[in-house]
Parts: C-alpha cells; sequence; structure tokens
C-alpha cells in the first residue's frame, strides 16, 4: 500500500472542499438534533412526572382486564355461619335466577366441592376445615380456631392474611376462605349470555332445542310467535344490548357519511372559486382558502362540542362537526387538483365558444372528477374512525357508549364486542373505498394510456 | 389530398343511432346513481335527526340563542381568562375565577392556566409522535419488501402495524386510563400506538420505493442487515419520513385535544366544560388559544416539509 504525501493530501483536500470543510451546521446539525430531542424527552419526563404516574399505576391489572375481554366469572359465596352451607349467587349472575352448577357439589358428609378447573383445582370445605388443592399439592385449612390456620408448608400460590387465606388458581379464578365464608371465582372462557340473557324463556337451551321450539314450539308467550320473541329476545339482551350497539353503531357510519358527503357537496363549488386558475381574481381565491384553513383549524373536537351544546347529544352534532370539517379539508383539497389540471382540454373547449359553466363542465370536470371522487372516499374512511372518537364527547354513535362501558371498568367483554364491531366496520369500508380508488385510478390510468397512445 | 372513405349507405346513420343509446343509456346511469345517492342522503339525514336528543328543525331556531351565551358581557375578560387576570366581574362563580389557574413558576411570575394546559396537550402530541417514530422506523424496514429480512417476520410486523392502526385509540386510552390514573400519560400511550401503525404504513410505502443500487453495493461488499438499512435505506428515505412525520404531529395535536376532552387531560378537558356549561369568556379563550396553536403548528410544519423535501411534500395526500 502506497502512502500518500502531505501535499497529495492537501490537494485532495483543496480538490473536495464540499467534503472535508462542510459548514458547522452539516457538521453537528444531526447531532445537534438528536441532543436537542433526548433534552426534550428529559424535560417531558419532568413535565409528566413520569416516574410517579409510573410508581402509582397498577400494572398487575392489565392482564386482568386483558382476560376479562374474552371470558367471564361467576363469584358464589358460601356461608359457613349457617345451618346448612349453602351457596349465594350475585343477583345478577350470568347463570340465571335458579343457578345448580355441576362443578358445585354437595357431598354425603354435609361438605362442598367445588371444582374451579375439574379436580386438578378444586377446594373441598366443611365448617370446619377446607382443603384446597391445585399444581398438584394439597393444603388443608383449619377453621376451627376463630382464625384460618393453614398446616403445613405454604406453597407461593397461597397468601396468607390474618382472616383470610387467598387461593391463587392463575386463570381458572381464586378461592378466599376465612373462618365464616369462603369466596369462590370461577373464570370462564368466551362470552355469557351473548344470544339471550337470564330473562329470556329459551335461557339456557341448547340451539337445537331453541330451533325445535322456534319451529314447532307451544308459543311461550301467548300472542307472539316464538320467532318474534327470539329476535326480540336477542336485540333486548339486558346484557349485551345488541339493538343499542348496532344502532349505535349506525349512527357512527351514518355520521361519517353524511358528512362527508355534506361536506363534499359544499365545497364542490367553492374549490372552483378557491382555485387560482379557474377565478382570476385573487381576493375571492384568498378569501376562500382562508375560510377552508379556518374550517379545519378549529378542528372537529371543538365543532362536536358546540353542536352537542346547540343540537343536544346524538348523531346530528356529529354530522354537523364532521361537515363542517370537512368543508375545510375538501374544500383545500379540491381546489389544490384544480390548480394542477392539464390546461389544455378547458383551452379547447373556450375555443369552441362555450359559457363559463359549460367550459367548466366539459374542459375542467372530466379531469377532476376522479380525483375529488378519490379524496373524497379516503377522507370518508378516515373519518368513520373519527367518528368514534367525537362521539365520545358526546357527539353520538359507538364511541359515547363505548366509553360509558369503559368507565365502569368492569364490562371490558362488552368494551371488545364493540371493539369487534368497529374493526369489522373499519376493514369492510377500507376495502370498498380501496376498491373503487383502484377502479377510478385503473380509469385514469387507461385514460392517460389512451392519450399517450394517440401521442 | 382527397379522402375516399367509402361508407356503406345509412353507416352515419348507424353510427348516430348507437352514439344516442350510449349516451342516453349513461345519462340513464347517471341519474340513478344521483338518484341513490339523493335517497341515501336523505334517510341518514332523517336517521341522524331522528336519532338524535334535540332535533335539526326544533333546535334551529335556537341556535342564535345558543350564540348568545358565547357573547361575553365584557369583551376584555377574553384576554383576562387567556392571561388569568382577575376580572372585575369576578362573582365567585367558575364563570370568572380566572386567577385561580395560575401556575406559579418562580416569585410572582406565572404561566396562565389555558397556556400550560395546551402545553400538555402539545407535549402529548410531540412525545407520542416521538414513540411513534421511534418504532416505525425499524419496522418499516423490516415490513418492507426489497429490504426484509424473513418475509413471515414482515407478514407479523404489518398484521401487527395494521392492528395498531384500526384499534380505536379511546379504547386504548381507557385500557390505560384504568392502569397508569386518567390522564396525558394514558393519552399518550394511546396516540403513541396508534401513531406506530400509522407512520409505519406510511414509511414502509416509502421504502418500497427506494432506489437499491446503494444496497446491492453494500451487499457486495458483505455487509449485514443493519447496515444495509443504515448506509443504503436510511440516507435515501430520512427526508421523506421527517415529513410524514411533521404531518403526523398535526394529527396528533387535534387528537391529542380530543383524548383531553374525554379525560386525557390538557385544553380538551378545560374546553369541554367550559362549553357544557356555557363560560363565554373562557370559551372565547379557549378557542382563540387552540385555533391559533393548531394554526402556527400547521404552517411551521408545512415551512420544515417544504424546506426538507420541496414542493413534492403537497402533492402527497394528508
Amino acid at each position: 500500500m502506497t502512502t500518500m504525501t502531505a501535499d497529495q493530501i492537501q490537494s485532495i483536500e483543496e480538490r473536495f472542499p464540499q467534503v472535508f470543510h462542510r459548514p458547522f451546521h452539516k457538521r453537528f446539525g444531526p447531532l445537534l438534533l438528536v441532543g436537542g430531542i433526548f433534552l426534550y424527552l428529559l424535560y417531558a419526563l419532568w413535565f409528566f412526572n413520569l416516574p410517579q404516574v409510573m410508581r402509582e399505576s397498577h400494572w398487575e391489572r392489565l392482564p386482568l382486564f386483558l382476560t376479562q375481554w374474552i371470558s367471564y366469572d361467576v363469584q358464589p359465596i358460601f356461608r359457613l355461619d349457617e345451618p346448612q352451607i349453602t351457596a349465594k349467587y350475585p343477583r345478577f349472575s350470568v347463570l340465571g335466577p335458579n343457578p345448580n352448577p355441576d362443578w358445585v357439589k354437595t357431598n354425603a358428609d354435609g361438605s362442598v366441592t367445588i371444582l374451579i378447573d375439574g379436580t386438578a383445582k378444586s377446594i373441598t370445605f366443611n365448617k370446619t376445615q377446607a382443603t384446597i388443592t391445585a399444581n398438584s399439592e394439597t393444603v388443608a385449612v383449619g377453621l376451627g380456631t376463630g382464625k384460618p390456620l393453614i398446616s403445613g408448608p405454604v406453597p407461593g400460590w397461597i397468601t396468607a392474611h390474618e382472616d383470610e387465606v387467598v387461593a391463587d388458581m392463575g386463570f381458572a379464578g381464586e378461592a378466599r376462605v376465612t373462618v365464616d365464608r369462603v369466596r369462590i371465582r370461577k373464570r370462564f372462557l368466551g362470552w355469557a349470555n351473548f344470544v339471550f340473557d337470564t330473562r329470556s324463556p329459551f335461557f339456557g337451551k341448547s340451539a337445537s332445542e331453541v330451533a325445535s321450539l322456534i319451529v314447532s314450539g307451544p308459543e311461550l308467550k301467548p300472542g307472539t310467535s316464538n320467532l318474534a320473541l327470539a329476535g326480540d329476545n336477542i336485540w333486548n339482551n339486558a346484557q349485551w344490548q345488541h339493538g343499542d350497539v348496532w344502532s349505535k353503531l349506525l349512527q357512527t357510519i351514518v355520521m361519517a357519511f353524511l358528512g362527508t358527503m355534506l361536506g363534499g357537496i359544499v365545497a364542490f363549488p367553492l374549490a372552483f372559486f378557491a382555485a387560482r386558475n379557474i377565478t382570476p381574481s385573487r381576493l375571492v381565491n384568498q378569501v376562500l382558502k382562508r375560510f377552508f384553513d379556518f374550517m379545519r383549524s378549529i378542528d372537529m373536537l371543538i365543532w362536536a362540542l358546540f353542536f352537542t351544546r346547540a343540537f343536544g347529544p346524538g348523531p346530528l352534532a356529529g354530522s354537523a362537526a364532521i361537515f363542517f370539517t370537512e368543508v375545510g379539508t375538501l374544500g383545500k383539497t379540491y381546489s389544490e387538483a384544480l390548480e394542477n389540471i392539464d390546461d389544455k382540454p378547458r383551452e379547447g373547449v373556450v375555443s369552441t365558444g362555450a359559457n363559463g359553466l359549460l367550459v367548466q363542465r366539459y374542459g375542467v370536470l372530466p379531469e377532476v372528477v376522479p380525483v375529488f371522487i378519490s379524496q373524497t372516499l379516503y377522507q370518508w374512511e378516515s373519518n368513520t374512525r373519527g367518528a368514534t372518537i367525537i362521539g365520545a364527547v358526546g357527539a353520538g354513535g359507538i364511541g359515547l357508549k363505548l366509553w360509558e362501558a369503559m368507565r365502569t371498568n368492569s364490562n371490558w367483554a362488552n368494551v371488545f364486542y364493540m371493539v369487534l364491531l368497529i374493526l369489522l366496520v373499519v376493514f369492510i369500508f377500507d376495502n370498498i373505498s380501496n376498491f373503487l380508488r383502484r377502479r377510478l385510478s385503473q380509469t385514469i390510468h387507461d385514460y392517460n394510456r389512451i392519450q399517450a397512445e394517440q401521442g | 389530398m382527397t379522402l375516399s372513405v367509402t361508407a356503406p349507405p345509412g353507416a352515419t346513420h348507424q353510427m348516430a343511432d348507437a352514439w344516442r343509446r350510449q349516451t342516453s343509456l349513461r345519462r340513464l346511469y347517471t341519474a340513478i346513481g344521483v338518484g341513490l345517492l339523493i335517497l341515501a342522503l336523505g334517510s341518514t339525514m332523517w336517521f341522524a335527526d331522528e336519532a338524535n336528543a334535540g332535533h335539526f328543525f326544533d333546535r334551529l331556531p335556537h341556535l342564535l340563542d345558543f350564540l348568545s351565551w358565547l357573547v361575553p358581557k365584557d369583551w376584555n375578560d377574553i384576554w383576562r381568562a387567556m392571561f388569568d387576570i382577575a376580572s372585575p366581574h369576578d362573582t365567585g362563580t367558575q364563570e370568572f375565577n380566572f386567577p385561580l389557574g395560575r401556575a406559579y413558576v418562580w416569585g410572582s411570575f406565572y404561566i396562565p392556566e389555558y397556556f400550560e394546559l395546551m402545553l400538555t396537550t402539545l407535549n402529548v402530541a410531540l412525545v407520542s409522535t416521538f414513540i411513534g417514530f421511534v418504532f416505525a422506523v425499524p419496522f418499516s424496514f423490516i415490513a418492507a419488501r426489497n429490504l426484509t429480512p424473513h418475509p413471515v417476520l414482515r407478514l407479523v410486523v404489518k398484521r401487527f402495524m395494521e392492528l395498531l392502526r384500526a384499534f380505536p385509540e379511546i379504547v386504548i386510552a381507557g385500557l390505560f386510563a384504568a392502569i397508569v390514573s386518567i390522564g396525558p400519560i394514558a393519552a399518550i400511550i394511546a396516540i403513541g400506538l396508534h401513531s406506530i401503525g400509522a407512520l409505519g404504513k406510511l414509511f414502509y410505502e416509502i421504502n418500497e420505493n427506494i432506489d437499491m443500487r446503494a444496497e446491492e453495493g453494500l451487499r457486495a461488499v458483505g455487509a449485514n442487515w443493519f447496515e444495509r438499512v443504515r448506509f443504503a435505506g436510511l440516507p435515501q428515505v430520512l427526508p421523506n419520513f421527517m415529513s410524514y412525520t411533521l404531518l403526523r404531529v398535526e394529527i396528533n395535536v387535534r387528537i391529542s385535544t380530543i383524548m383531553g376532552a374525554v379525560g386525557g387531560g390538557g385544553i380538551g378537558e378545560e374546553l369541554k366544560l367550559s362549553i357544557s356549561r356555557g363560560f363565554g369568556a373562557k370559551t372565547i379563550a379557549l378557542v382563540l388559544l387552540l385555533f391559533t396553536t393548531i394554526f402556527i403548528v400547521d404552517q411551521f410544519s408545512a415551512w420544515l416539509r417544504r424546506k426538507l423535501v420541496g414542493e413534492q411534500a403537497f402533492a402527497m395526500s394528508p
């Protein structure tokens, strides 16, 4: 390898000053940017008080909430200070008014066995002793001495408090034992009573039983056919509120459709006046463009809050909010599309002596309509998502219902049901819009190809 | 030059007829299309009106009443509300308790409440965009067809980003509000996760359009995946990445305002309260502040994007 002399190095340096003598901001710009971002993040850490928020947060709730999305639990309580041990279920238990589940067994000697996960995870108790089995270990808890006493070593899945023994059995549930009561939580995968709630006469029947009742059974409610009754019971399911959820979902879809369409209809003529090349008055252009900016900048939330106050909560307020924002957004994109058109077709139409309106119709419109439709579809798609969020501030639709279900912190299965419906709707609308836009761009493509072939 | 076209007799008539048939058919289709659209608009309007708490024509005469509460008794109250200066109209109610929200920084120097709230909203937007950017960049290189380390990994990452994008933000915000307590952190997590999906999609579409010759060169000298992405991919796409990220900042400022209104802290919360209680001066002050901020953010980002990628930044759809 040959070494370079100082002169050679110098000559190379002189020949490529842009490489060897870069200005300061180019050399250190990226480093300064990264440093600035780092400092900003430190500031944000302090601003949001992140360490304290993290200390006070309850991350152990996350897996619990997530399991609640796809499962439900039953929580019977067994009183031990009464003559006979009997199960008490919460008032609105998913098992209906007269539960007699097969996982609760009363033995011949008066003790009760609860199969939380088969016999592998179970608890058997009478008034003086409880035997808990899980993870192939058996623990006996004495209840006779005023507080629960564990005999033998305490395994990791049991927490012994002063007056309560908690056996954690993972996803399957848990058992809490005190001297006078045993509380059980047994978890089931799936959604409880998704079709019929506990008040329905069809509750607890298998699919084939329901089908035979509908086809040939006696009328369960005099004067109503069983089919109508079943439909009504499903629609008004108290726990899942199918009817309400679906009509709220429809409201959200309607909000997005109505707002975007009306916005497009109003923005369409205005865009022609805002486009520099179509309306030669600079004053009109600028006034309209600033108007579009104004409508966009006010933000959908502010419009939603105002219209919720004006019209009351509901889809009308949401539609109006989307409409006002969309006039701005679509007006801006429409007028930009108009300013980018090829002027030749228009000149051709002008040369035939057509009047103003006809020039727009035959010289401008054919060029921009596919672009307009494509942009409107795009906005429609994005508003279908947006309508969910503004719904939560009172503008109607499924957003509000979703927010209310989340506020209680107990209805996560219902939340997940609505989320799935929203995902489905967004998916369907994405595909419709993509399909239509692809067809449109195909049209534009064909048009360009034909033009290119003709020269 | 003479044209010698011999058409069979009646051909012109046939052509004219065919043309007329075609145009009348097209007109019929257009009419049906427009008719369907009008029908859809009419029925959805009726549905929206029916489902709403107040009805359009009942409420229309009261629209101006609703504007009347907005007009403050004293226009100066707007500035007083904005800068937390005591109002002479103070009656001890929440409507005029302007100085109460002062956040003292040093001595008698304070940041007015609304500026502090606006800052919270802006910080939520910036931090969540940063989170989105940091995760979207590596994801986008994995998800790009031409740069992916493994096709299966690509599919997984793509689906994951789709899920993040489609999942409603308020659900994530609500879930985390129950974990880290209601407030800006939950909003940051929600908007950040959504931004990962949204930016990731835009980024990998850019990545798929890069010039692959630089990558081939690096591959020839034996560079590993990380080096190829770092030295062949990133320099080509970074300006476009930055441009899309700035666009995302604009969107996130808006979303974080909305998140505020559903409990995410910041100016949205105060605005919702102020409008629902009918505090005229406070509402106008808040709207002015929000409007100005969004306007400035939009203009600044547009200026920066123009510097980064030129006019091309404005050809792409938002």
